[in-house]
């Protein structure tokens, strides 16, 4: 009887709160999405025109699998990883739901960039992914004190003893792969030839570990780190360089001679998204040209939006022609799809560098 | 009426009961299920050990935790060598206003976040901080000296950190002490050594060992300090949890991960009670 009581309460409440969360999410949009890429200006337009609420959470690739496996892919409308992390997450974990691409402006897109996305993320025939923001990863370096070095294993010379800084990521296991004049993407269905490919860029980063100052975690971190001089040469993105470089001329981002890392985030549906409506409207109102001319001032990237580059900001297009003349821009090696599993040969690799002496 | 109190009894209870179920018990339960599979194929899952062999197995896993361990261990002592002093100066020493003074002075630097108190430690240790210009500035060095990103500037952090936890236990089971006691002590021909040794300390034991499980379990525990501290070799049994989880989508191996800290620093604090003649019940009394 008391059991019953209990149980009868204990239901009420969780019904309660069921009723109360939805009523408050009836028009709104919550998105999980990277710092920068939904302003607060381009969210209060949004709300303007349509009259939905969108609530931003940030994240990265792996907190937002992560977020999504945990839940089963529901607490949130709209996701936005990588492309080359959709397909292997929903294979495993199946936490993503088809897009409906007619209800898609596709003539707002550039048309190479929606068609590749669609082809990477295509998986048993349902696509997944539109694409949003490109950029790359490669070398930010205070080009006055570490002038020579152009590749991701320069990175090791022994002159930069202490000044130097990366991720201890799968961009810094791919990039050196490159520069040691392997192709890792072309390893990537073959997991013998794929571990052993690691267990070489292993040796490599082991080799290279007395230089290191510090593996850095947060993108934050690094930017003080090279403000302040204690690193001059690092492997980051893009964005980060740029955003140094206007505050002082001699660090900026240097596409590796071996290719800078292209990856492009996605819009993608979780598979219990309540307000999908909501997600389409979103995707086809921020690829406006001018809106995405927004986006990119405060995400530092470039979209996937057709004419945005008109309204884009000067210094931004200098520095990106600066940083990619018309070779580097044609060796941009674009991730493709990483199968599911490979992620399990890398953190082992990740763990025995960071564990060498 | 006693049937009233005791559903009073109950009802109090109840909260306790709930949190304890639904926040320790059942997540634990599901992590052991989580900890004992295996991804056999995309979603398909099989019954098996092989996380646990995995740590036994691959030395790095084991000499994590080996590391943490003795790190934490080390802490541990440290906090205790640098609060039990400081606790005796509070609890014996002074009286009335300044007493109150000097704790409140413990606690302050809990009233921010750990986040905060690490990035204070960082702002100090760097390259460019305060510390090597300082040093650079009174001519004692000639160049600048990195004092971050190694393990002696985790342990300094680990011991601020823990610092509080140690110094109010020993407070409570100092103040306890009859002065007396001690008068007594050098009445009888004891000098400050043999008082120390033979009437303060066993007094405090239950305090020291309380204090020392909450710092080893915190110490053990933590995230944050190892993370943002410690240098290129720094690993840390929580911080290798939190990648099996996070980046590595490998729950199973992260779920047994947790389930092993749980069970061996369980055990290393029983090995502590041993060795100190205490039990759980009485440390706790303190």
């Amino acid at each position: 009887m008391k059991n019953f009581k209990l149980k009868k309460l204990l239901l009420s409440s969780l019904v309660g709160a069921a009723l109360f969360s939805s009523a408050l999410s009836a028009e709104e949009l919550r998105l999980l999405t990277w710092g920068g890429y939904a302003p607060d200006d381009v969210i209060e337009l949004f709300k303007k025109e349509t009259g939905i609420d969108v609530k931003v959470t940030k994240s990265n690739n792996e907190d937002m699998i992560s977020k999504l496996r945990a839940t089963g892919g529901s607490g949130f409308d709209l996701v936005q990883p990588s492309q080359d992390r959709v397909t292997g997450a929903q294979e495993n974990y199946d936490i993503y739901k088809p897009m409906d691409l007619s209800k898609i402006k596709a003539e707002s897109f550039i048309a190479s960039m929606l068609e590749a996305t669609k082809t990477n993320t295509t998986l048993n025939g349902d696509v997944y992914s539109v694409p949003h923001i490109w950029g790359t990863s490669g070398l930010v370096v205070n080009t006055a004190a570490a002038k020579d070095v152009k590749d991701y294993t320069d990175l090791c010379s022994a002159d930069l003893s202490g000044k130097v800084s990366y991720r201890l990521k799968r961009p810094t296991l791919i990039g050196f792969a490159f520069a040691m004049g392997e192709d890792p993407f072309a390893a990537y269905s073959d997991v013998e030839k794929y571990t052993e490919l690691m267990s070489k860029v292993e040796a490599k980063l082991v080799e290279c570990k007395p230089v290191v100052k510090t593996y850095w975690t947060g993108g934050d971190a690094l930017l003080n780190l090279l403000r302040s001089g204690e690193v001059t040469a690092s492997m980051a993105w893009d964005t980060g360089g740029w955003k140094l470089n206007k505050e002082n001329k001699d660090i900026t981002f240097v596409a590796p001679t071996s290719g800078a890392l292209g990856w492009i985030d996605t819009f993608t549906l979780p598979r219990k998204t309540k307000n999908e409506e909501a997600a389409y409207k979103w995707i086809n109102f921020v690829m406006q040209p001018e809106i995405a001319a927004q986006i990119t001032a405060s995400a530092g990237n470039f979209t996937a939006s057709e004419g945005a580059d008109a309204f884009a900001d000067d210094v931004l297009k200098a520095q990106f022609q600066a940083s990619f003349p018309k070779e580097a821009l044609d060796n941009v090696k674009w991730y493709p799809p990483v199968p599911a599993g490979l992620e399990a040969i890398e953190g082992k690799v990740l763990d025995r560098v960071k564990a060498a002496k | 009426m006693k049937a009233q109190s005791r559903l009073f009894f109950y009802l109090l209870l109840t909260p306790f009961f709930l949190w304890l179920l639904l926040l320790v018990i059942l997540p634990h339960i599901d992590m052991l299920g989580i900890a004992l599979r295996e991804q056999t194929a995309p979603r398909q899952y099989a019954f098996s050990f092989s996380n646990f062999s995995e740590f036994f197995k691959e030395p790095l896993y084991w000499r994590t935790f080996l590391r943490t361990a003795i790190m934490s261990i080390v802490a541990t002592a440290l906090t205790l060598l640098i609060a039990f002093p400081v606790s005796y100066y509070i609890a014996k020493m002074l009286r009335g206003r300044s007493k109150s003074l000097l704790f409140l002075l413990c606690l302050i630097p809990f009233w921010v976040s750990e986040l905060v108190r690490t990035y204070g430690w960082m702002i100090l240790l760097r390259e460019t901080g305060v510390i090597s210009n300082a040093l650079q500035w009174l001519g004692l060095v000639s160049g600048p000296v990195e004092l971050l990103y190694n393990d002696a500037a985790i342990m300094v952090g680990l011991v601020y950190t823990s610092m509080l936890f140690m110094v109010v236990p020993l407070v409570t089971v100092l103040e306890s002490l009859s002065d007396d006691i001690i008068e007594a002590s050098y009445d009888l021909g004891g000098n400050m050594w043999t008082t120390m040794k033979n009437i303060v300390i066993p007094h405090a034991m239950p305090g020291i060992v309380s204090g020392c499980i909450i710092v080893f379990m915190m110490t053990l525990g933590n995230y944050l300090t190892p993370n943002l501290l410690g240098g290129k070799d720094s690993l840390w049994f929580t911080e290798q949890i939190y990648t099996q989880f996070i980046t590595r989508f490998n729950w199973e191996l992260g779920s047994a991960f947790g389930i092993l800290l749980l069970l061996l620093s369980s055990l290393i604090v029983w090995l502590g009670l041993k060795l100190t003649k205490q039990t759980l019940t009485s440390t706790m009394a303190s």
